[in-house]
């Protein structure tokens, strides 16, 4: 339950992560800015060995900028996740799935010992979850209504009891952080790859070929602008399989989790083999928020397989790996209940 | 005497924190039995509204809804012992249990939407309590295993710490929770 140090380790561990990501993120910007500055100053050395361009402005700038956008994705991740996928707040519970919703919920706060989270429903036929927001104090669980229609109700309860998980380890921290910082940096390196392809190379050129000719910093600008834009080209890439990485990991333990609260692994087995039965891919949530679902909204392939590509690749571990696991715990429940007759 | 005023003054800051956390899972303790205590009233409130929904289809059943009234009376003015209060709501569980097993055998009642709602209310209900006994059995087995260690165990007069009833579940009782659970599955939507 809450008390054990394994908890702790994993909310410390989640609390670390977030922070070095938002100091990775600030000191890329920090790179971006003042890279650009160096190749800007020695680009600008003229014959005599003066450089015409002193001010760092651009790291500056860029900097100040990276700490302010750090920043509102911190306070305003969670809302940002859940515009994105449009999700609806369930404040008032109409049908008999949402009050089931709500109950189900309710039911996992309580066995998670944290406070209710909010409730979010996702208008999507395909069956999928996912929950966002800074720790078990303010946190939002969102289903699609695929899910509602489609799942029993020990599914649903082992479907939250996995977002539940989560929440209580601050998993949702860390990722609704990286979520919205990565977007930010897909936006900016697209922005810049664009701008590099147009007319911008051309003055680039101009800057290094012009001026330096002969004052020895052309070759050092070079080098500096060569490695910026390798940065700027990898970036996103790294920074999705960094966060993919991260997400692995986490699913197992959150399955673990909802095991844990519901005494019930059979119900996300059964639940996990249903969403996965229905291979749809779930249109309305983005690439950008895949790693926060309970399973991979796109319906990738290399989700499937095991392996050092799927390992790369992959924002979810292997549906029939976490479903093998679960349907394990259950027969270990079994048997430990001397083979009783569970009903 | 230096040496003597530093043990003395340890001494005392062991006795306060040891002090203070006896109190801390003492109100723990409290605090978890509380939210059981929410949730066995909530049940007590759902029950007249499903015994008088139900009570005009199921003309031939009045044994099984006066076994259900019985006992929710019963539980109702429980001392509020531990023991006592999951003796009744035990009782309680089981009596309702029969009252669902026999409503699946009435197709207009199952149909009804409001039967529908009740019965998922009070199962998720059920549920909570169920949780909020595994919250509260986890608290109070810690409070009670603080008490007992040493040194702990020294200041536990100071705490006027008392060891805390763990709720216990009679085997028919709880035995007859899952089948109703699974007769409460909501069917799956054609």
């Amino acid at each position: 339950m809450s008390g054990t140090p394994n908890l702790f380790e994993q909310q410390a561990r989640n609390r670390r992560q977030t922070t070095a990501w938002v100091v990775l993120f600030v000191l890329f910007f920090a790179w971006l800015g003042f890279g650009g500055d160096a190749a800007l100053y020695f680009g600008s050395v003229d014959q005599l060995g003066q450089a015409h361009y002193t001010v760092p402005w651009m790291g500056i700038v860029l900097t100040i900028i990276a700490c302010g956008v750090a920043w509102y994705s911190w306070t305003n991740g969670p809302t940002q996740v859940l515009w994105s996928t449009g999700a609806a707040e369930l404040f008032e519970p109409q049908t008999f799935e949402e009050k089931q919703l709500v109950n189900v919920v309710e039911e996992m706060a309580i066995a998670a010992g944290v406070p209710r989270p909010r409730i979010f429903v996702v208008s999507d036929p395909d069956p999928n979850a996912f929950a966002t927001g800074h720790g078990p104090g303010a946190a939002s669980i969102a289903v699609t209504s695929g899910l509602l229609q489609g799942l029993s109700r020990e599914e649903l309860q082992g479907v939250v009891g996995h977002e539940m998980g989560h929440i209580r380890n601050y998993d949702v921290r860390l990722m609704t952080t990286i979520a919205a910082l990565i977007g930010v940096i897909v936006v900016l390196s697209d922005g810049m790859g664009r701008m590099f392809r147009g007319g911008g190379g051309r003055g680039v050129g101009t800057l290094l070929g012009g001026r330096g000719k002969k004052g020895g910093g052309g070759a050092i600008a070079l080098v500096i602008l060569v490695l910026w834009l390798i940065t700027l080209i990898l970036a996103p890439l790294i920074s999705r399989l960094m966060a993919m990485a991260i997400s692995r990991n986490r699913e197992y333990l959150a399955d673990a989790t909802s095991a844990e609260l519901t005494r019930n692994p059979g119900g996300l087995a059964a639940a996990l083999e249903k969403i996965d039965a229905a291979d749809a891919p779930t249109t309305s949530i983005r690439s950008g928020v895949a790693h926060l679902c309970i399973a991979d909204p796109l319906g990738r392939s290399a989700n499937l397989k095991e392996g050092r590509l799927a390992d790369l690749f992959g924002t979810h571990p292997p549906m029939a790996k976490r479903i093998t696991i679960l349907k394990g715990m259950a027969y270990q429940q079994l048997k430990a209940a001397g083979q009783a007759p569970l009903g | 005497m230096w040496l003597l005023l530093v043990i003395i003054v340890v001494v005392l800051v062991w006795v306060m924190m040891a002090y203070n956390g006896l109190i801390a899972l003492k109100n723990q303790t409290i605090n978890a039995w509380k939210q059981i205590d929410v949730q066995l009233k909530r049940r007590h409130d759902l029950i007249p509204n499903l015994v008088n929904t139900v009570k005009g289809s199921m003309e031939f059943e009045k044994d099984t809804l006066q076994a259900v009234i019985d006992a929710r009376s019963k539980a109702m003015s429980g001392g509020g012992g531990v023991k006592d209060t999951a003796a009744a709501e035990g009782a309680l569980t089981g009596a309702l249990g029969k009252l669902f097993v026999v409503m699946e055998q009435y197709p207009d009642l199952k149909s009804s939407q409001n039967v529908r709602d009740l019965q998922e209310e009070l199962s998720s209900t059920e549920n909570k309590i169920a949780f909020a006994r595994q919250l509260y059995n986890d608290v109070a087995t810690q409070y009670n295993t603080k008490q007992q260690q040493f040194p702990t165990n020294l200041v536990v007069g100071l705490a006027k710490a008392q060891i805390a009833e763990l709720w216990e579940i009679e085997d028919q009782a709880e035995r007859a929770v899952p089948q109703v659970d699974l007769s409460l599955k909501p069917k799956p939507q054609a």
